[in-house]
């Protein structure tokens, strides 16, 4: 653990990348007691007033302060983030450590799975999903919880494929410990590094799906607001409002770009290995 | 080489069930019914309504039935037809659709692997250098950029700032005066920002990975005899780094083929540009089921054999793959 750090604190963007979500996370639990202005309360006198003293970031259609919509924005996408990564995970680890342990049929018939389920491009799914279901905050984080799971899948069962091969498993095997024992306790514990890069990485891809649903109509809904439907709004007013399709769209960038900072700085402190191994493309290329 | 190729194809075959079993399962399995959006106000009118809807539609039976029903039909490619009040069969749209988007995303790639290949050789070979330093920079603000807020961006700025292209559809509004050239130019001035949109973010992703392959094949030992042999620097790495590393590219191109097509869903919707992903999403709020699952099909089909055209180009360029592959 103290080597981690050490090789951690070495990489500067990694640590700002960290420092930056941290204060993300701040601003979206404080977001009810620092936005200057009520996020849903509309005022006629100020219909798409540009950004002033007053409205540091202008205001909307219905005179709402962006800055006050954006600050609660965050709150959905922090959520969105870590829920639906969180379910992700979980479905993933399952999946993948009973199809690297047992092997054989099991094995075959949850990569077929997944193999099935990366045919779908993500978008035309996640739509024909949505189409059907009432849009809210808990669907959305379901429905990419449950289209995001391969990725942890496969990476859980290389790990298991790799692990259960050494003396370690065969001797808990030997003393006859129950496969759900041995899943748990000795081979999960030591392939956790690459799922946890992997869920690192995968909020700021959450974010941005979210933001892209919601973009579209199909997310989370108004009144509530997030950086998404501010967007959507934006679009509409394309012509007369320029800040409100620019300042949501930098604190998108800038929440993704801090993510993945961190995860990549995360992935390189943990085994220099793993870039490979997490099959992502970023890396820290210093 | 047939004999593999064949054995892909027939592994296909489970994919394509599986395809159809998840498209049918999504839509159905959702609380929402499509029967439920086209009847009226009045109580006792829009149960009766409903009813009467949802035996038109075959939704009173059993699920599996339903499933067997709509399977035999798409044997014989009968998608059935649309809830919108045209009634036009599925097909008939996805086919006037298809084409655009499958132009859009071909030009999109060829553009990427056009761009992607000299970045990222040229970064590799100059590993740490300010060029390095520079594309590494634009992979990390890609990779963050929305693609639909780079889309308001441009429209903005190139669209009504400057004025200098059109911002939606594919043909302006006096195309048909316009003389043959005039109507190439317009065509292809309604693409500019799509395509710029659509290539942004994918470039960052391809470049990225063209240095990942480039930096582990310069590494290995036949560079190395290469450089010893004498033989001129640009010839080791143009031609026996640069084949080396282009092959894992080419299965790459074949999986990340989902996510260009899933991403033309939103370019689409933006430019409004009447191709598939425009089409999915106003079936999507029209709650347009037929449409819906036939898009979801037709989509991922293509994807799968994309990626069988892949993997296929893969073990011709690369033999190993053939026998070494014989796991799965």
């Amino acid at each position: 653990m103290r080597g981690f750090w050490k090789a951690f604190k070495r990489n500067k963007l990694a640590v700002v990348g960290g420092i930056v979500v941290a204060c993300l996370a701040l601003l979206a639990v404080l977001a009810p007691a620092i936005s200057p202005w009520d996020p849903n309360r509309p005022d006629v006198r100020k219909i798409l007033d540009p950004p002033s003293s007053r409205h540091p970031f202008g205001t909307d259609q219905l005179g709402r302060d962006v800055l006050s919509r954006m600050l609660y924005g965050s709150q959905v996408s922090l959520a969105v983030g870590f829920v639906s990564v969180g379910i992700a995970a979980t479905i993933g680890i399952l999946l993948g450590s009973a199809a690297g342990y047992h092997g054989g049929v099991i094995d075959a018939a949850i990569m077929r799975l997944v193999d099935l389920m990366l045919v779908f491009p993500r978008f035309f799914l996640l739509l024909a999903v949505l189409a059907f279901l009432k849009p809210s905050i808990w669907t959305i984080m379901a429905v990419i919880g449950l289209t995001g799971w391969m990725g942890v899948a496969r990476l859980v069962r290389a790990e298991f494929l790799a692990l259960k091969e050494r003396e370690f498993v065969m001797w808990s095997q030997s003393t006859g410990a129950s496969a759900f024992r041995i899943i748990w306790r000795h081979i999960l514990p030591n392939a956790m590094a690459p799922v946890l890069v992997a869920m690192t990485l995968g909020i700021p891809a959450a974010i941005l799906t979210e933001s892209g649903l919601s973009f579209l109509g199909l997310g989370v809904q108004p009144p509530r607001a997030t950086w998404g439907n501010i967007l959507n709004e934006g679009k509409d007013a394309i012509e007369l409002a320029w800040w409100l399709s620019v300042y949501p769209g930098v604190a998108i960038l800038i929440t993704v770009l801090a993510y993945n900072l961190l995860g990549e700085g995360i992935r390189d402190a943990l085994d220099p290995r793993l870039r490979q191994a997490a099959g992502r493309v970023v890396s820290r290329g210093r | 080489m047939l004999a593999y190729a064949l054995r892909r194809l027939f592994l296909a075959v489970p994919l394509l069930i599986g395809i159809t079993f998840v498209s049918f399962l999504v839509i159905h399995l959702a609380p929402g019914d499509p029967a439920e959006m086209q009847t009226g106000d009045v109580p006792a009118e829009a149960k009766r309504a409903y009813e009467q809807l949802r035996k038109e539609f075959g939704l009173d039976q059993p699920l599996p039935v339903q499933y067997w029903n709509w399977l035999k039909r798409l044997v014989r490619l009968d998608f059935g037809k649309s809830f919108a009040p045209h009634g036009r069969p599925v097909l008939t749209m996805i086919g006037e659709r298809l084409p655009i988007t499958l132009l859009l995303n071909v030009v999109e790639m060829l553009i990427i692997v056009a761009l992607a290949v000299p970045i990222g050789v040229l970064s590799a070979t100059r590993q740490y250098s300010t060029f390095d330093k520079v594309t590494t920079v634009f992979v990390f603000i890609g990779f963050a950029t929305p693609d639909f807020w780079l889309a308001l961006l441009l429209m903005i700025l190139f669209g009504i700032q400057l004025g200098w292209l059109p911002i939606s559809g594919l043909r302006s509004m006096n195309w048909e005066y316009m003389s043959f050239w005039q109507q190439q130019w317009d065509f292809l001035s309604h693409l500019a920002l799509p395509i710029l949109v659509a290539t942004f973010g994918g470039l960052a992703g391809f470049s990225r990975y063209m240095r990942q392959s480039m930096l582990e094949v310069i590494r290995q030992d036949y560079i190395q005899s290469a450089r010893a042999k004498g033989l001129a620097e640009r010839v080791v790495v143009g031609k026996h780094a640069l084949r080396n590393a282009l092959l894992p590219i080419v299965t790459i191109l074949g999986l990340s083929l989902p996510g260009l097509i899933g991403g033309s869903v939103i370019v689409e919707w933006i430019f409004a540009i009447p191709g598939m992903g425009q089409l999915m999403v106003q079936a999507a709020f029209e709650r347009d089921y037929p449409v819906l699952m036939g898009n979801l099909v037709i989509v991922s089909t293509l994807t799968l054999f994309a990626n069988l055209a892949a993997d296929l180009a893969y073990s011709l360029v690369d033999p190993r793959i053939r026998v070494s592959r014989r796991r799965r």
